[in-house]
C-alpha cells in the first residue's frame, strides 16, 4: 500500500463489498448445508434415529463387564497386528524412497514425464484408505497377514513419499552447491549433499507412520486381512459384547503404548 | 614436517555410542525380524491364483466401467458428499466451543478436564469402530455416517484449535486485558484474529480427510461411496470398482488443490 | 594460471552481470574482487566453475577451456578448483573429517565415498590438512557442532583436499567477526603462498582486500573498471567502482543476486 485514497468519516473493519462477499459466502454456505442435509436425510428412518438412546443403553449394559479371560486367547492375532505395522511400515518405506526422489523438484530426472507419475503414485495411495487396499487385496491374495502387510506398505507409500519429497525440496541448496563444486558425480551429490540432510526427517516420518499403522492395522481384520481385527469381526457376528469391549480395550491401549514409543524414538532421533 | 597422521578414520557412532549396545540392538532388531516374517504364513497357491485376479483389477482400473453401476456409484457419491459436507460443518461447530474449552489458558480447571477428556475418546477410536457402533444405535445408512465422521472431526479440529490457541502471542492478549475487557471481548479480539486463520485451514483439511473417510465407513454399513465399492468388489466386478476408486482420487484431488487454493485466496 | 576471455552472462530475466570481463590469474597470485553488490562478483566466480553457466566468452585453466566441456569432463575439472563459500556450506549433519574427505569426491569412485573407504593417502591428506588449519581434535565432531571461523577453516581445508590449481573464494568472511575474518585471511593467503596457489578473492569489505590482496579488480555493473595493486585503490578509484551512493544501481544488484541464486538453484536441480 503506497496511499490510502480516501478517508471516510466512519471506520468500520472492512470496506462493504468485503463485507458483502463475506456475508454471501457465509450464506452460501448455509443454503449449501441445508441443501446436502436433506439430500443426505432423504432415505433415514427417524424411528430409528429416536429408538437409539434405548439401543446404546442396550448394548452398553451388554458390554459390562468385559470378558478379562478372553485376554490370552487375544495375544496371537495381537503380535500379528504388530507385524502387519513393522512389516508394511518397511516396505512402505522401502517403495516410497525412490517415489520421493521422483517427486522432488530438485531431484527428480525429468520434470513432465516422472514427476507427475510420482505424483500421482503419492495421490492415489493417499486417497485410498488401508481398509480400502485390504478390501481389494484380500479379495485378489485371499485372507491372511500378507494382505494386510501389503495393504499397509501401500497406503504409507503416499503418507512417507509426500512428506519425504517436501524434506527433499527443503534442503539447503547452498551445501549441495558446495559439494558439486567439489567436481563430485550426480549419485555422490546425492548421498553427501541431500541424503545427510534429509536423514532426520527420513526416520522421523518413519516412526510416525508406524504409528498410525499399528493404529490402522488393528481394523484390518474386519474385512479378513489378520490381526486383532478378526476376533473383532467374529465377536460382532455373535453378539459378544463383553469380548468386543476386551478387545476395544486392548487395541487402545496398544494405541496408546506405541504413541508412546514412537515420540520416545523421535525424541531420540532428532 | 615429519608428523606422521593416521592413514584410517571410521565415521563414529552417532546415535549409540556403545559398541555391546549397538550390537544387541542389531541382533535384536535381526531376531523380530525373522520372527515377524515367519508368522506370515501365505498360501502360494491361493496367491498363484489370485494373480490373475490381480491382473483384471488392473485391467479394471485401466478401463473403468463406470456406466453399468452408475446408478449405485452416483447414489453413493451423493451420500458421501453430503455426509462430507453435513459433519464437516457440524463437527468444526461443535469444535470451537469444546477447544476453546480444552484450551489452558483460557477455561477453568474443570471445564478444561472434560474438553480434553471429550478430545481424547474421540481421538483414541477410530472412525471404523465407532461407525460399527453407530450403526448399530441408529441403523444403516449416512446418517450414522455422518454422525461418526463428526464425532471424528471434534476429536481432531479441538484439539488442534486448543493447541492452536494455548501457543498464540500472550502479549496481544495481555493488551486486550488491559483495556478492561470481558472474557468474551477477549476471545473476540484477542483469540479469534489469530486462530481464525489457523482454523479455517484445518477445516478445509478436515473436509478432505471426511471424505477419505467417508468411502470407509460404507464398508460397516454407514452409508457412502464405500458401501458401493464393497458391493462391487464382493462381486468381483473390478472394472466398477476401478471406477470407484479413480472417482475418489479425483475427487480427493480436487478438494486439495481447491482447499490450498482457498487457503491462500482466505489468508 | 588462469585466462577468462570475453566472459558475459546474461540471465533468463534479462539482468547483464557480467559483459566482455577479460582477466588472467598468474599462478601464485591472490586477485581480490571488490565491487557494490550486484557488480556480478558472484556471478563471476561461479562462471568460472560453471555453477552458473556463462552466456559467451571462455574460461581457461591452463590449456583446457572450461565453458566447452560436457558433463563428465566438467567434473574431472572441477577438482582442479576449490570452493570457499560466504556461509560455509559444510554439509551439517556430517563429522568434520566426511566434509574434509568430500574434497575427495571428484576422485574416488562412488562406492568408496558411499562407505566412506577412502583410501589411505586422501585420509592421511585430510587429517594433515585439519592440523593446519588447526582443527586436528575436532576431527570427530559433527561440523554443525563448530564455531563460525572454525566452520570456515574446515571449508579451507575441504577445498585444499582437492588438491586444487585454484581457489575461488566467495565473501569468506561475510558472516565472520572482524578478528576471526583477519584470522581466515591470513590462513588463506599464507596457505596459498605455501602451495603457490592462485586465488579469486570475492571480498565486499574494502580495507579488508586491501592489507591482504596482492592485487585487485574492481567490477561495477559487470564491467572490469579498476585493475591494480592495493595501493593504486585511490578514494577516486573507490567512486569509480562504488559510484556516488548510486541507489538505482543498488537495486538493481539486488535483482542481480536473486537471479544468481535462481540460476545456480536451476543449475544444481539440472545437475543431480
Amino acid at each position: 500500500m503506497t496511499e490510502i485514497p480516501h478517508h471516510s468519516q466512519v471506520w468500520t473493519y472492512r470496506t462493504p463489498r468485503k463485507r458483502l462477499m463475506l456475508w454471501g459466502g457465509w450464506l452460501a454456505l448455509v443454503a449449501l448445508f441445508v441443501w446436502c442435509w436433506q439430500l443426505m436425510t432423504r432415505d433415514t428412518i427417524w424411528a430409528f434415529v429416536a429408538d437409539a438412546p434405548s439401543q446404546a443403553a442396550d448394548i452398553g449394559n451388554r458390554m459390562i463387564p468385559p470378558r478379562l479371560s478372553y485376554l490370552p486367547e487375544l495375544m496371537p492375532p495381537l503380535w500379528d497386528t504388530i507385524n502387519i505395522a513393522t512389516l508394511g511400515t518397511i516396505g512402505g518405506v522401502i517403495m516410497a524412497v525412490p517415489v520421493a526422489f521422483l517427486a522432488a523438484r530438485n531431484t527428480t530426472p525429468s520434470v513432465h514425464v516422472l514427476r507427475p507419475i510420482a505424483l500421482f503414485i503419492i495421490v492415489a495411495s493417499r486417497s485410498i484408505n488401508s481398509l480400502i487396499w485390504a478390501l481389494l487385496l484380500v479379495a485378489i491374495i485371499g485372507p491372511g497377514i500378507l494382505a494386510g502387510i501389503v495393504a499397509i506398505a501401500l497406503r504409507s507409500i503416499g503418507f512417507v513419499g509426500k512428506l519425504l519429497y517436501e524434506a527433499i525440496e527443503e534442503t539447503d541448496a547452498r551445501q549441495i552447491e558446495a559439494v558439486t563444486a567439489t567436481g563430485a558425480s550426480a549419485a555422490q551429490v546425492l548421498s553427501y549433499g541431500i541424503v545427510p540432510q534429509i536423514m532426520p526427517a527420513f526416520w522421523g516420518i518413519s516412526v510416525f507412520r508406524w504409528d498410525i499403522n499399528i493404529r490402522e492395522s488393528t481394523i484390518l481384520g474386519l474385512v479378513g486381512a489378520g490381526g486383532i481385527g478378526l476376533k473383532l469381526q467374529a465377536s460382532l457376528n455373535v453378539l459378544a459384547w463383553p469380548q468386543v469391549t476386551m478387545i476395544l480395550i486392548l487395541i487402545l491401549a496398544t494405541v496408546v503404548l506405541s504413541e508412546w514409543v514412537s515420540a520416545r524414538m523421535r525424541h531420540a532421533i532428532i | 614436517m615429519s608428523v606422521a597422521y593416521p592413514t584410517t578414520w571410521r565415521r563414529p557412532p552417532q546415535i549409540v555410542k556403545d559398541r555391546r549396545w549397538r550390537i544387541a540392538l542389531q541382533l535384536g532388531i535381526l531376531i523380530y525380524l525373522a520372527l515377524a516374517i515367519s508368522t506370515v504364513d501365505v498360501n502360494w497357491t491361493r496367491v498363484y491364483d489370485g494373480l490373475e485376479r490381480g491382473q483384471r483389477f488392473i485391467l479394471g482400473f485401466l478401463q473403468p466401467d463406470f456406466a453399468s453401476r452408475w446408478r449405485d456409484i452416483s447414489q453413493g457419491l451423493v451420500e458421501s458428499l453430503t455426509m462430507t459436507l453435513t459433519s464437516t460443518v457440524v463437527g468444526v461447530a461443535i469444535s470451537v466451543p469444546i477447544g476453546i474449552g480444552a484450551a489452558r489458558n483460557l477455561a477453568p480447571r474443570w471445564i478444561y478436564y472434560i474438553c480434553r477428556a471429550i478430545i481424547a475418546v474421540s481421538r483414541a477410536l477410530q472412525e471404523i469402530i465407532i461407525a460399527i457402533f453407530l450403526v448399530a444405535m441408529f441403523g444403516f445408512g449416512p446418517f450414522a455416517g455422518f454422525l461418526t465422521l463428526s464425532f471424528a472431526t471434534i476429536g481432531f479440529i479441538a484439539k488442534l484449535l486448543a493447541d492452536d490457541i494455548e501457543e498464540i502471542d500472550e502479549t496481544q492478549a495481555e493488551a486486550i486485558r488491559a483495556t478492561g475487557a470481558s472474557w468474551l471481548q477477549l476471545v473476540n479480539y484477542a483469540i479469534q484474529p489469530q486462530v481464525m486463520p489457523r482454523l479455517i485451514g484445518l477445516s478445509l483439511y478436515r473436509l478432505d480427510i471426511n471424505f477419505r473417510e467417508s468411502a470407509v465407513i460404507g464398508i460397516v454399513g454407514a452409508g457412502g461411496i464405500g458401501a458401493t465399492l464393497n458391493t462391487a468388489i464382493d462381486r468381483y466386478e473390478y472394472d466398477s470398482a476401478g471406477a470407484v476408486l479413480l472417482i475418489i482420487i479425483g475427487i480427493v484431488m480436487v478438494t486439495e488443490y481447491s482447499s490450498s487454493y482457498l487457503r491462500k485466496f482466505l489468508q | 594460471m588462469l585466462h577468462l576471455q570475453g566472459l558475459s552472462k546474461t540471465y533468463k530475466t534479462g539482468d547483464t552481470a557480467l559483459s566482455d570481463v577479460s582477466l588472467t590469474v598468474p599462478k601464485g597470485q591472490i586477485m581480490g574482487l571488490i565491487g557494490p553488490s550486484g557488480a556480478g562478483k558472484s556471478t563471476l566466480i561461479r562462471c568460472i566453475n560453471r555453477l552458473v553457466e556463462p552466456t559467451s566468452g571462455k574460461v581457461l585453466l591452463g590449456d583446457t577451456d572450461l565453458v566447452r566441456l560436457g558433463k563428465g569432463d566438467l567434473r574431472r575439472q572441477r577438482r582442479r578448483i576449490g570452493m570457499i563459500f560466504q556461509e560455509y556450506a559444510l554439509v551439517e549433519r556430517l563429522t568434520v573429517m566426511e566434509n574434509v574427505l568430500s574434497g575427495r569426491l571428484g576422485y574416488v569412485p562412488f562406492w568408496r565415498s558411499f562407505l566412506r573407504r577412502y583410501p589411505p593417502s586422501d585420509i592421511e591428506r585430510a587429517y594433515r590438512l585439519l592440523d593446519r588449519v588447526g582443527l586436528m581434535e575436532h576431527a570427530d565432531k559433527r561440523a554443525d557442532a563448530l564455531s563460525g571461523g572454525q566452520r570456515q577453516r574446515v571449508g579451507i581445508a575441504r577445498a585444499l583436499a582437492q588438491e586444487p590449481e585454484l581457489l575461488l573464494v566467495d565473501e569468506p568472511t561475510a558472516s565472520l567477526d572482524p578478528k576471526t575474518s583477519r584470522q581466515i585471511m591470513r590462513l588463506l593467503t599464507e596457505i596459498c603462498s605455501e602451495n603457490n596457489l592462485p586465488a579469486i578473492v570475492n571480498i565486499h569489505d574494502v580495507p579488508l582486500a586491501q592489507q591482504f590482496m596482492q592485487r585487485i579488480v574492481g567490477l561495477r555493473a559487470g564491467r572490469v573498471v579498476f585493475d591494480g595493486p592495493p595501493d593504486q585503490l585511490t578514494e577516486a578509484a573507490l567512486t569509480e567502482i562504488y559510484g556516488a551512493e548510486d541507489w538505482n544501481a543498488m537495486r538493481a544488484g539486488d535483482r542481480e543476486q536473486a537471479a544468481a541464486e535462481a540460476e545456480a538453484q536451476a543449475r544444481m536441480e539440472a545437475i543431480v
